[in-house]
């Protein structure tokens, strides 16, 4: 755990005890097993933006606390580990992101107050294909109009707002569209992870210059590079929980006479796990932390977050099931609910291949 | 010059630099012979820059200074570390007795033993081995047998110890011996005994490396002195595992990639060897994504070694992430000898001779010596237990019903 400030404590005390007594992953089950449109509980959201969670790296003068990304980060780590859905991600850190660095004042105004207290939800809109390639755009801006269809929008049926990559001639620009615009459809995507999100076409949405954001790709690819550090320490926290409750079977069930925790090649696993978690939270911190200190190597820091946390999430929580034997094949188990957490988050953003040969190109090879 | 209060760092940097300038002689500049067997043969100039580092205590510099330490704070002693590097120059003050004896005997010696041995350690004027292993106790160290005998006025050992890691140079021996052979971890004693004395007989084993600072040593009625033993009699195991734990966190490389081959990064190694695409990439797409994969990796490692220093307050000693570290750190580096070799491909192979640059000869020795990393200082399989008993908790296997 990185040296907390007094109030990056408190923050993440307080979202401890707030998942614990409001969040637990029954929560999660019980939002599951509702079929919610949103993938998400709009009570429990309004708590978290009540707390000023939705806030926490929004300028004071538009109606946030400035508290910077590691500090966000800290309460992502806690509502990951039970797989708490809400919009912190999606809206209060990756759609923020690119309005704070990039919004005019007018631009702000409109939405982030509305995004700190929760009554807006903005999201990105950058992928195509199947795969994360922030850089192939084939929506375009042309004679004030956008077209193009942009696939798994993380709250992308919750979404008020769609920050929107689309390529203006030869440059990729970024445009605020308003989710009730003409010319706007989406289609709910029912994930195995239950989360909510949504293709979306538009055709022919009118935007003019009021609705572009400044910055252009240097912009996405900042904006990405904060939400992909985001996720990352939602990853961290759920690994860390899965982790944990997998420990913790390992010494109670018994079998052979035994804890199966006694077993050598269980002990082993169980050892390489907690390493590569401990690794994973230095590599988390320190883009959070450089993000922060607006360091010039966020990138490559970001491309390593999220490419080392991946791995180990991905580890974890097949360990997970495999080490529950079977009732972590069970539907009443929480442990399907983990694995395949993991790899949705893993697919945000960028996986752990797409990571690996950016930040090999960022060293220049 | 003036005494130094610890308040003022920049005064404290101007001093440390007006001292290198003064000191470290133009010939050592960018070696370290400290890595080397020519520390057994020293130069004049090597000899001059030990005294003189020595002498002040900066080898060891946040050791006490009554014992000959420098007595300075871990921001003091990073100027001194920062110091030396800007001007090539080396810490002339090394080996076990400052990574593993000196900090052990701090800890558990008694006044007369800290007086005794600790000051020649800080002056750089002793060498100490560690008589450890047995070749019937490795990774189960604590079945070693070596006996020592209680002979009224002094001990007399009797056995033999292996991989004594530079004993041939050594003058003193830590050693575990057994004092009671009705127990097993509670019939362990930590005695000190000096190496230049009959009973003693060193010979160095030859590795899949090649030559190596690895020896068998025997002792034959060989004599410790009764003020040598350190802790209480039978009391030997909770200092040797203490003592582990300080050469875990040296053995883990936090401090530098100990890489064989050269200054040259790995991926620039594989852009000469290999080549590159019309992108400027790495032309093997699989080898070029295992090269990143390592480097991220071991970026990660030092992010948490970072980390694991600033998160331990004070002057604690080693946390209980030496273990993970040793295991992380170590596998990382064996990795990246392996991918040094597949860069050099059939100039990879070399084992002597002038068809092959340097550095590719060093690769090979690398990657063969590399192997020791798992298996010293606790294997691969031991850090997994201990990770998987002291630090998560589980449980020890019982026989089977």
């Amino acid at each position: 755990m990185a040296v907390l400030t007094e109030e990056q404590s408190m923050l993440r005390d307080a979202a401890k005890s707030w998942v614990q007594e409001k969040s637990p992953v029954t929560a999660f089950r019980k939002m599951r097993d509702s079929g919610a449109e949103l993938g998400y509980d709009a009570a429990a959201w309004n708590e978290m933006a009540e707390m000023g969670w939705a806030g926490v790296i929004i300028p004071e003068e538009y109606g946030g606390s400035d508290f910077g990304y590691l500090s966000l980060g800290l309460i992502l780590e806690e509502t990951g580990r039970t797989l708490t859905a809400s919009p912190l991600l999606a809206s209060a850190l990756g759609a923020a992101s690119a309005l704070v660095l990039g919004g005019s004042d007018a631009q702000k105004q409109a939405w982030l107050p509305k995004i700190a207290e929760g009554s807006a939800v903005a999201t990105l809109a950058v992928d195509e294909g199947p795969h994360h390639a922030p850089d192939k755009v084939a929506t375009t801006v042309a004679g004030g109009k956008l077209s193009g269809r942009k696939v798994f929008v993380l709250e992308g049926m919750a979404a008020d707002v769609f920050v929107v990559s689309a390529k203006a001639g030869d440059a990729i620009e970024l445009y605020l569209v308003k989710a009730d615009a003409p010319g706007v459809s989406r289609q709910r995507l029912s994930l195995a992870d239950s989360r909510g999100a949504a293709n979306v076409t538009f055709e022919n949405v009118a935007v003019s210059d009021a609705d572009k954001l400044s910055g252009g790709s240097a912009l996405l690819e900042k904006t990405l590079d904060r939400a992909r550090a985001g996720i990352s320490a939602e990853m961290l926290g759920a690994a860390l929980q899965a982790f944990e409750v997998t420990l913790d079977y390992l010494k109670t069930r018994v079998q052979f006479g035994q804890v199966i925790g006694s077993f050598q090649a269980l002990q082993h696993r169980a050892a390489k796990m907690f390493t590569e978690l401990e690794l994973s939270r230095s590599a988390v911190e320190a883009a959070l932390t450089a993000i922060d200190n607006d360091a010039p190597d966020v990138p490559e820091l970001v491309s390593l977050a999220k490419a080392k946390m991946g791995d180990t999430f991905h580890l974890v929580s097949n360990e997970m099931v495999q080490m529950h034997g079977g009732i972590g094949m069970t539907d009443a188990h929480d442990a399907g609910f983990y694995l395949k957490r993991a790899r949705a988050a893993e697919a945000a953003f960028g996986n752990q291949a797409y990571h690996r040969d950016r930040y090999a190109r960022l060293q220049g090879y | 010059m003036a005494d130094f209060g610890g308040t003022d760092l920049e005064a404290f940097r101007a001093e440390v630099r007006a001292f290198v300038e003064a000191n470290f002689p133009a010939s050592l500049k960018g070696k370290n012979p400290m890595m080397r067997e020519e520390r057994a043969k020293p130069t004049p100039d090597m000899e001059a820059w030990r005294k003189a580092v020595g002498e002040r205590g900066w080898g060891t510099p946040t050791w006490p200074k009554q014992y000959g330490g420098g007595g300075l704070s871990p921001a003091e002693a990073r100027v001194i570390q920062g110091e030396f590097a800007r001007a090539g120059a080396y810490n002339p003050i090394g080996g076990m007795g400052v990574m593993m004896f000196g900090p052990t005997l701090l800890e558990y010696g008694n006044e007369a033993q800290k007086a005794e041995h600790i000051p020649p350690i800080c002056r750089g004027d002793i060498q100490w081995c560690q008589g450890f292993s047995e070749p019937g106790a490795g990774s189960d160290l604590a079945s070693l047998a070596t006996k020592c005998e209680d002979k009224g006025d002094h001990y007399e050992i009797n056995g033999s110890k292996i991989w004594t890691s530079g004993a041939q140079w050594a003058d003193w021996c830590f050693c575990l011996v057994r004092t009671d052979t009705s127990k097993k971890h509670e019939g362990i004693s930590f005695v000190l005994f000096t190496m230049h004395q009959p009973g003693v007989e060193v010979r160095p084993i030859p590795l899949i490396a090649g030559s190596s600072p690895f020896c068998e040593t025997f002792f034959t009625d060989a004599r410790a002195e009764k003020k040598d033993l350190v802790g209480p009699l039978n009391g030997g195991w909770t200092i040797a595992k203490r003592l582990l734990q300080h050469e875990r966190s040296g053995l883990t490389g936090a401090g530098g990639s100990g890489m064989a081959g050269g200054a040259k990064s790995l991926e620039d190694m594989a852009k000469d060897y290999v080549g590159v695409d019309e992108q400027g990439r790495i032309d093997d797409q699989d080898l070029r994504m295992r090269i990143a994969r390592n480097a991220m990796d071991w970026r990660a490692f030092q992010q948490t070694a970072m980390r694991v220093m600033s998160e331990s307050k004070g002057n604690s000693g080693p946390s209980t992430a030496s273990s993970i570290l040793k295991n992380a750190g170590t596998q990382l580096m064996q990795e990246k000898h392996e991918l040094a070799l597949e860069v050099m491909g059939h100039q990879g192979l070399g084992w002597e001779g002038e068809a092959f640059k340097p550095e590719e000869l060093a690769a090979v020795r690398g990657w063969l010596f590399g192997k020791a990393f798992t298996i010293y200082g606790g294997s691969q399989e031991v850090q997994s237990n201990i990770v998987s008993k002291r630090i998560l908790g589980l449980p020890d296997l019982t026989q089977s019903k």
